[in-house]
């Protein structure tokens, strides 16, 4: 670990931890249930206690923009709360120097049936902004959230994209010197989510301002940040340059795909298959999950299997970040005969053109017999990140689809 | 949250032990206090029919009834004094207590969303939701001054001392609303209670109905006047009434001595359980 001169930090963290009571513990929601458990004992609430943080320290220079990368779970949302006063630690101490304001979600407070500029004054003040500080940036908040025709109708007629654009330009527009920001990217449509992304970018890059970003877009994280923090159930692993960083978790991601649950392909019972992991074929690197928009994109998914099937099936889906299918097809639809799939690894191809938006998208695949039915099915992570297209167009006239347009212009004929 | 806190260093660590209240905190985030106050206004009315007429449809439903129930039908002295005008004197305060209890004893568990996202020091929540009460107060008290010159009951100057009986009840329901929400986290059984609370004290205290005459047991009397808002509502209709029975002081005094004792334990139990509300909630 880099340590710090005692006068440089912006934020000092320092032998936290944070337990939490499983089962037992936090039930007592009753009156009743107390007493009960109070005629029971304590005896036996320990074994229930849960790390979800264990010692973990770090120093961050100020103007320093810091990642926090770890799987669902790692603690990285516990150490924002933490970070943001809003739990307590268990153990240890952070030290924060400067106006910090933290960001955990976008448009905290917003409620339905108030106004849009009802509800950008509410969010301002709970976000921490003076009142005359929210007068001041009105203006450019509604434009970017270019809801000007609607800041008088209640957010609950708003469409989800509208209230979404409205919630980030409220956040956009802190200017605090310490940032605590957490999957607020995750949200709106590709186009959006570039513009909130260069937001971002403005953010970090501003002179003296320091920066924690929490965030599964890996290509993002990179992108904004030069250093890298990596969780692992609720222990620091990595800490260094973010690209370094990066490749470890990486790593960690493609071994532990193989299963799961931490067990080895032994745990695989006969008659059963999993998908282990998937990459683009013709990329390296960091760059085997994301490709350009509009390339062809060649899967390879590695399926291992202890199974016996003289009948199967593969299926092929790719979920958008709304929860919608952007393509799916199976080998059944494609008229291709029934599958052999005995004991050993296959490799599986899926090639298809992808001219879509930017973000996040979500690999479905799954193994069919006809007469036993569904096998596995396999969510894979990371998910695939389609980068964003070379095009003048301005951000608000990107489409659904990437796709070029063919013009052509002649005097017509009578 | 502010511009002055720039050079400072806020330390975070376990709360272990008791808490120092740290008011001076809660002067920081008065706008966020305000704010909040000003949104329940705002919404509290949305989306109903006759808005803000509910603030008056109310105490005037409510006078009627008790004028007639009471009144009419059960014939409880008035001492002369026309029996609205003393039903709304008792009404007032009242009124203005139940909201405030019912609105800030769930107003912790209705916030999760943003106790779990941001921070600030949670007090803001149950008082603010007590303050908002204020708005229907004032215009109840306006309603009460156009109903006065109506049954023929004068001005008195002591009318004037309104505010300070007012201020009292603020006080009472700024120390239930600190009890029952933050018991509210962790023992929704307050859920049950407060509505229990808020229908059974309309009838423990003398809303309807003059008391001090009653026949009862010294030690039932001083019981029954020691109920905060029973002092309030003696206060309210020695403002307005020339046809008063005054104030029963052993009560009154040992009421707001109650009334100061749970504020202070509320805001130290609060203060000390804070740490677990979003943990909890």
């Amino acid at each position: 670990m880099k340590s710090a001169s005692p006068n440089s930090y912006a934020i000092s963290v320092r032998g936290v931890g944070k337990k939490f009571h499983l089962g037992g513990g936090a039930a007592h929601d009753t009156l009743r249930d107390q007493l009960t458990a109070m005629l029971k004992g304590r005896g036996g609430r320990k074994s229930n206690d849960f790390w979800a943080l264990q010692d973990v320290s770090f120093d961050v220079p100020p103007g320093q923009a810091v990642g926090i990368v770890g799987r669902n779970g790692a603690g990285k949302s516990t150490l924002l709360k933490i970070m943001s006063r809003i739990s307590d630690p268990t153990d240890g101490e952070i030290r924060v120097r400067g106006r910090m304001s933290s960001l955990l979600e976008v448009g905290t407070g917003f409620h339905p049936e108030l106004s849009g500029r009802e509800n950008i004054y509410l969010n301002g003040a709970i976000l921490g902004m003076r009142h005359a500080e929210i007068r001041k940036k009105f203006d450019a908040i509604v434009a970017f959230a270019e809801v000007e025709s609607f800041l008088d109708t209640p957010v609950k007629r708003y469409s989800s994209g509208m209230y979404v654009r409205l919630a980030f330009a409220v956040a956009a527009h802190l200017d605090s010197e310490i940032l605590i920001v957490d999957e607020v990217l995750a949200v709106g449509d590709g186009a959006f989510q570039a513009k909130c992304l260069q937001k971002m970018d403005e953010a970090t890059s501003r002179a003296g301002r320091t920066v924690l970003f929490v965030s599964h877009n890996l290509a993002a994280v990179q992108r904004l940040c030069t250093r890298g923090i990596y969780l692992e159930n609720g222990k620091l692993r990595a800490d260094g340059p973010m690209s370094t960083v990066l490749e470890s978790y990486q790593r960690a991601l493609d071994s532990t795909s193989v299963a799961p649950d931490g067990s080895s392909q032994n745990a695989l019972k006969p008659g059963e298959a999993r998908f282990v992991s998937w990459e683009l074929i013709g990329a390296k690197g960091e760059e085997k999950h994301s490709c350009p928009t509009a390339s062809l994109c060649e899967f390879r998914i590695r399926l291992r299997s202890r199974a016996d099937l003289k009948d199967a099936t593969l299926g092929f889906v790719l979920w958008n970040g709304q929860s919608e299918i952007v393509v799916a097809g199976n080998t059944v639809s494609n008229h291709m005969p029934l599958l052999e799939i005995g004991e050993g690894d296959y490799e599986i191809i899926v090639r298809v053109r992808l001219p879509v938006r930017a973000g996040l998208y979500q690999l479905d695949v799954s193994l069919n017999s006809k007469t036993h039915g569904q096998i596995e099915r396999g969510f894979m992570e990371p998910k695939l990140n389609i980068l964003p297209p070379e095009t003048t167009l301005p951000e608000k006239w990107q489409g659904l689809l990437t796709e070029p347009l063919e013009f052509d212009i002649q005097p017509a004929t009578p | 949250m502010s511009a002055e806190a720039v050079a400072e260093e806020q330390i975070i660590r376990p709360r272990k032990g008791l808490v120092e209240l740290q008011l001076g905190e809660l002067w920081r985030y008065r706008e966020l206090f305000g704010f909040l106050a000003w949104r329940d206004i705002l919404i509290r009315y949305k989306q109903t029919y006759l808005g803000v007429a509910w603030a008056i449809l109310q105490p005037v439903l409510t006078v009627a009834v008790f004028t007639v129930v009471f009144g009419r039908f059960a014939k409880m002295p008035s001492n002369g004094a026309p029996y609205e005008i003393l039903v709304l004197a008792g009404l007032l305060p009242w009124q203005f207590f139940q909201n405030a209890i019912t609105e800030s004893s769930s107003s912790l568990v209705v916030s999760a969303r943003i106790i779990s996202k941001v921070y600030f020091p949670r007090l803001i929540i149950p008082l603010s939701a007590v303050v908002s009460g204020l708005l229907d107060a004032v215009i109840s008290v306006g309603l009460l001054l156009v109903l006065m010159p109506i049954y023929k009951t004068p001005y008195r100057p002591q009318l004037l001392l309104l505010p300070v009986f007012f201020g009292l009840a603020f006080l009472a329901a700024c120390a239930a609303g600190i009890w029952f929400s933050a018991l509210n986290v962790r023992y929704r059984d307050v859920r049950y209670i407060v509505p229990f609370i808020a229908r059974l004290g309309m009838y423990v205290s003398p809303v309807g109905y003059l008391w001090h005459n009653r026949s009862m047991p010294e030690f039932w009397r001083f019981l029954f006047g020691m109920n905060p808002i029973a002092g309030v509502i003696d206060g309210f209709r020695w403002c307005i009434l020339s046809q008063n029975e005054g104030i029963y002081w052993p009560g009154f005094i040992a009421g707001n001595l109650l009334t100061v004792l749970l504020i202070f334990g509320g805001l130290f139990y609060f203060r000390n359980t804070e740490r677990t509300f979003a943990d909890l909630v």
